[in-house]
């Protein structure tokens, strides 16, 4: 494998490796411009992920995840754009970044998964052309080498390379989504950012792709950031986890530290209509009400009208994250870094 | 309790109460699902705030009402008869002629004026019975399926294939001397045309055929008339609309392509006609320049009325094609 | 292999169907005035071109329907049209008609792909760039230039650059006081003569190809696909070209062939504004003429053109579309 696939000598950071993050994303905030307004998608979002680390972000449909997502690997289109914040990976702030300065960072260090492999991959090119392209794009031109690495990865997630030949629509859903995550294997990069791309599977094709991606990571230690709305996945997959809402981050921390003692009454109310199988019978609940229009966001907490422990003040008082126990939450039960007695 | 919204909107638009459950996130570029259904009155309350909202259909819009109205009343606008061959010829403009008169004696601006009416008919007739056609049978193949289908769809492709001007040319010649008056125009026009649109309904019609609201209605026990006349059109609006604009639009076209060269009944006073009757006369060599020009910047202003309907609904349906709302000064990435 | 055998079908069954419509016209069309015609100038006729028009238009009742559409169909496949009755009397429609193709072809053919190219290419490009100055003013220009009519634009072209500025000859193929011959001279008349009408073709066509193409442009563009390039670090270029624009073209293929249609009833209404001396005009001095067996031969030779380029257009789809390959 030649060393410019291979990620043991980082050349895209000028600055070297912050101890700790790869990904470092402080107050990012995007928004749509749309005919009726402007709506806020993503409202200060920071968080770190360390290398190797897994990283859940969990949330209803609207609730911002995807456009999050985008924000970090700058894909982001109009109506939609970043309107402040920052998205430090690996030493360099890639907000403002121009797409050719991007490059350099593109694919060999982040890559991403999309959620439809059925929409993700040009339904005109060959799965070889597409590898060959990523690889090319990076300065890969030699035709024997590009062969080789596209084989490689394609075993990698377990499909026999004379699949590379093929179109997209050629090959079963299950293989076009394991092909995209091949393609992202293709430079080993440090980060690779999936957004819910399980979704488009049935339950046990769902569990042997997690299990793969699982088994990638722990074979060449990226780490990766996983959008999904299925808790149960998170549940057994990630190391960490953060809840979102209405465009914030309402609560993140351990994942299993979460499951066993979720703080916001939003997290706990997604954990409650996700009964595990082996535990004891409940009733399965749901959280009544809706999101609110991010056309108009209401003051203070905007959880508040659907929150069975809501108190007067939430209504009004905005909220600040708190960080309590090595977690983070956006409620004002837990005003002083206290659990309320 | 809210419907989930498919066009446009953005994060927390409304959605389904009891579980925390799905709503609808237009992600960026906001592709609608195709044949989203906008059903019956609700849609026409939408088509009109959309028209008042869009530059191009107002613009459309506004022309198509002046050259109605021009239509319907030519003689408020108009003193002269415009077939009395009485004035001296070939004047030019003054304030007893606006435009002038023809080689032939005619008050030029009375023609144009009166012109109207047969091209706005031709257009009308050939727009409703070339869209009702289509609809009839695109809908039919689609919702009827197997032979009925495979055979209207032959008829309709080979139809699309055959090219429609020759075919024009050649029926009109046949139908005799006279030339083919409005009606004639319109029934023949309309006898080839529908072809094109009858296929872009048929694939509404088919994508339409196992959505769940059909199905409910089949469960409920209605009779396939009625969901088709119910449920089926209603929701096809907007490509009726679409329809009927396009094929209008060509009617315009054609009609006066064909009068142009004579096919026509050169006695209806028509744009068409009035551009065969100056190139007749030798117009140009003569300097009559405006006889050349007026009648046919009326058929552009008439087409580009029906065109730029045709393409702002087009948008309207489509938001990814709106005019893009800048983000100056707010906006962090630079464009690509 | 099955998707071009089944095209080639469709190709001979429209072919058929517009024979059979050619045979059936004059039959269906109240007191059949090609008869008419044809018994005023029976005097100026071969025999041999008789017995074809016999057939082609029901001259002869004696016959049944069937074995004239039989002799007919024969006729057709032979090119065997008759001779023309008014126009050229006395010679043969097939020799008539193969002088003006290439006239025709030549304006027609070259002004199409050229307005394809270009207008395919500024779509794409005026897409890629959405949202910029250029990109806001430029469709509503467009979309009323799709709506002028061929034959006006090229009269208004001849009052300006031919009659009132004299910069561009407006009249016929060539000066006809020039011997043709292929020398420069007469060829560089030629293409004079050719700029105005290939002009005005060029205006009247081009805007259908920049519209559709930008709007498939800008539908694509937001597809995942696309998304997912920019992710990789693809240069711009290749994502305009491999990505957007090989997905987005893709209607316009098949459109450009059922555009065909509009644009020979276009170019028809062109050479007859110029006197350019090709199949429209033809077809046209036909019409004026009552010359009925020019007609109908003319009117065949246009589907045929047209039936053919469509099949073109339908490989060509298959060739860019993988999916369409296998489409049942």
């Amino acid at each position: 494998m030649s060393s410019l696939l291979s990620n043991e000598q980082p050349q895209s950071s000028p600055g070297g490796r912050r101890p700790g993050a790869i990904l470092e994303v402080r107050d990012l905030s995007v928004d749509y411009v749309m005919e009726r307004g402007i709506v806020r998608a993503v409202q200060d979002v920071s968080f770190d992920v360390a290398p190797g680390e897994f990283v859940g972000i969990v949330g209803e449909s609207g609730c911002g995840k995807s456009t999050l997502l985008f924000a970090i690997a700058q894909l982001l289109a109009p109506p939609a754009g970043i309107v402040g914040g920052t998205v430090i990976f690996e030493g360099e702030n890639l907000v403002g970044l121009t797409d050719k300065q991007l490059t350099l960072v593109r694919w060999r260090d982040m890559s991403v998964v999309m959620q439809s492999a059925m929409n993700a991959l040009n339904p005109v090119l060959s799965i070889a052309a597409q590898f060959a392209d990523a690889m090319r794009a990076h300065g890969v031109t030699s035709k024997p080498e590009i062969a080789e690495r596209s084989a490689e990865v394609l075993k990698m997630v377990g499909i026999d390379p004379v699949h590379l030949h093929s179109y997209p629509h050629q090959l079963s859903g299950g293989m076009r989504q394991r092909s995209m995550i091949a393609m992202a294997m293709l430079f080993t990069p440090d980060l690779v950012i999936m957004d819910e791309p399980t979704s488009a599977l049935d339950v046990v094709a769902q569990r042997s792709m997690m299990v793969q991606i699982k088994e990638l990571q722990q074979q060449f230690g990226f780490a990766v950031i996983f959008v999904t709305h299925d808790m149960s996945l998170v549940r057994h997959f990630t190391d960490r986890l953060m809840v979102m809402y209405a465009g914030q981050v309402t609560e993140s921390g351990g994942t299993r530290q979460m499951f066993e003692r979720p703080l916001h009454p939003y997290t706990v109310g997604l954990m409650e209509a996700f009964p595990s199988i082996h535990g004891p019978r409940v009733p399965l609940t749901g959280i009544p009400g809706s999101p609110p229009d991010l056309a108009n966001p209401p003051e203070g907490c905007r959880f508040a009208p659907r929150c069975p422990q809501v108190m007067d003040r939430c209504h009004t008082t905005a909220v600040p994250m708190q960080t309590l126990d090595g977690e983070q939450v956006r409620c004002l039960l837990y005003e002083n870094g206290e659990v309320p007695g | 309790m809210a419907m989930p919204r498919t066009l446009g909107g953005g994060p927390g638009a409304a959605g389904r109460p009891g579980t925390g459950g799905p709503q609808v996130l237009v992600p960026a570029g906001g592709l609608p699902t195709p044949g989203a259904g906008i059903t019956g009155a609700r849609s026409l309350r939408r088509m009109v705030r959309a028209i008042t909202a869009n530059r191009k259909a107002t613009t459309g819009a506004a022309l198509l009402l002046i050259f109605s109205l021009v239509a319907l009343f030519p003689g408020v606008i108009a003193h002269d008869d415009p077939t009395a061959e009485i004035y001296a010829s070939k004047l030019g403009p003054s304030a007893h002629h606006l435009l002038g008169t023809t080689a032939l004696g005619q008050d030029m601006f009375a023609q144009v004026i009166y012109g109207t009416r047969p091209v706005l008919e031709i257009a009308l007739g050939v727009g409703i019975g070339a869209t009702v056609i289509a609809m009839l049978i695109g809908v039919a193949a689609a919702y009827l399926g197997g032979l009925w289908d495979s055979v209207l769809n032959l008829i309709t492709d080979v139809l699309l294939v055959i090219p429609l001007f020759p075919l024009l040319i050649v029926i009109s010649r046949y139908l005799g001397v006279g030339g083919a008056g409005t009606e004639v125009m319109i029934v023949v026009i309309t006898a080839t045309g529908w072809s094109y649109t009858a296929r872009q309904l048929r694939s509404q019609a088919l994508s339409l055929r196992n959505r769940d609201f059909l199905e409910a209605a089949r469960v409920r026990g209605e009779r396939p008339l009625y969901i088709v006349v119910v449920e089926i059109i209603p929701t096809m609006t907007s490509l009726l609309v679409a329809s009927f604009l396009t094929n209008a639009l060509y009617a315009v076209l054609f009609s006066s392509g064909l009068q142009f060269i004579g096919l026509g009944d050169p006695n209806v006073i028509s744009w068409g006609t009035m551009l065969y009757w100056a190139e007749n006369n030798e117009a140009f060599q003569t300097g009559q320049v405006l006889w050349i020009i007026v009648p046919g910047l009326c058929i552009v202003a008439l087409g580009a009325a029906f065109a730029l309907l045709n393409y702002a609904f087009d948008e309207i349906g489509n938001p990814a094609l709106r005019p893009v709302r800048s983000m100056r000064g707010k906006r962090v990435q630079p464009a690509q | 292999m099955r998707f071009v055998l089944r095209r080639l079908g469709f190709f001979t069954l429209t072919l058929w169907a517009a024979v059979t419509l050619n045979f059936l016209l004059p039959r269906m069309m109240p007191g059949n005035p090609a008869l008419a015609a044809i018994a005023g100038h029976r005097g100026s006729l071969s025999p041999g071109a008789l017995r074809v028009m016999e057939a082609q238009f029901g001259l002869n009742t004696h016959q049944s329907l069937v074995a004239q559409y039989v002799k007919y169909i024969g006729d057709m496949a032979t090119g065997n049209f008759g001779e023309s009755l008014t126009t050229q009397p006395g010679n043969s429609v097939a020799h008539m008609v193969l002088d003006a193709i290439p006239w025709t072809l030549g304006l027609v053919g070259v002004t199409t792909v050229l307005a394809f190219i270009l207008g395919t290419w500024i779509g794409i490009v005026s897409a890629w760039r959405h949202g910029g100055r250029v990109d806001s003013i430029m469709p509503p220009v467009f979309v009323i230039m799709t709506v002028v009519p061929y034959f006006w634009l090229g009269l208004v072209l001849i009052l300006i650059f031919g009659v009132t500025l004299h910069w561009l000859p407006y009249f016929f193929t060539y000066d006809f006081t020039l011997t043709p011959g292929f020398n420069g001279a007469f060829i560089g008349n030629v293409l004079q003569h050719a700029i105005l009408p290939g002009f005005t073709l060029l205006i009247t066509t081009i805007g259908t190809w920049v519209l559709t193409m930008r709007n498939n442009m800008i539908t694509t563009l937001s597809e995942d696909y696309v998304r997912m390039a920019r992710a990789k670090g693809l240069p711009g270029r290749r994502i305009m070209l491999s990505y957007a624009a090989r997905n987005a073209i893709l209607p316009n293929v098949t459109g450009f062939a059922m555009s065909l249609g509009f644009v020979v009833g276009g170019a028809i209404l062109i050479e007859y504004v110029f006197n350019y001396q090709g199949v429209g005009y033809l077809l046209l001095d036909a019409v004026n003429n009552d010359d009925y067996p020019l007609m109908q031969a003319l009117f065949l030779l246009i589907t045929v053109v047209v039936l053919v380029a469509i099949l073109l257009s339908d490989i060509a789809t298959a060739i860019l579309d993988p999916r369409t390959r296998e489409a049942s």
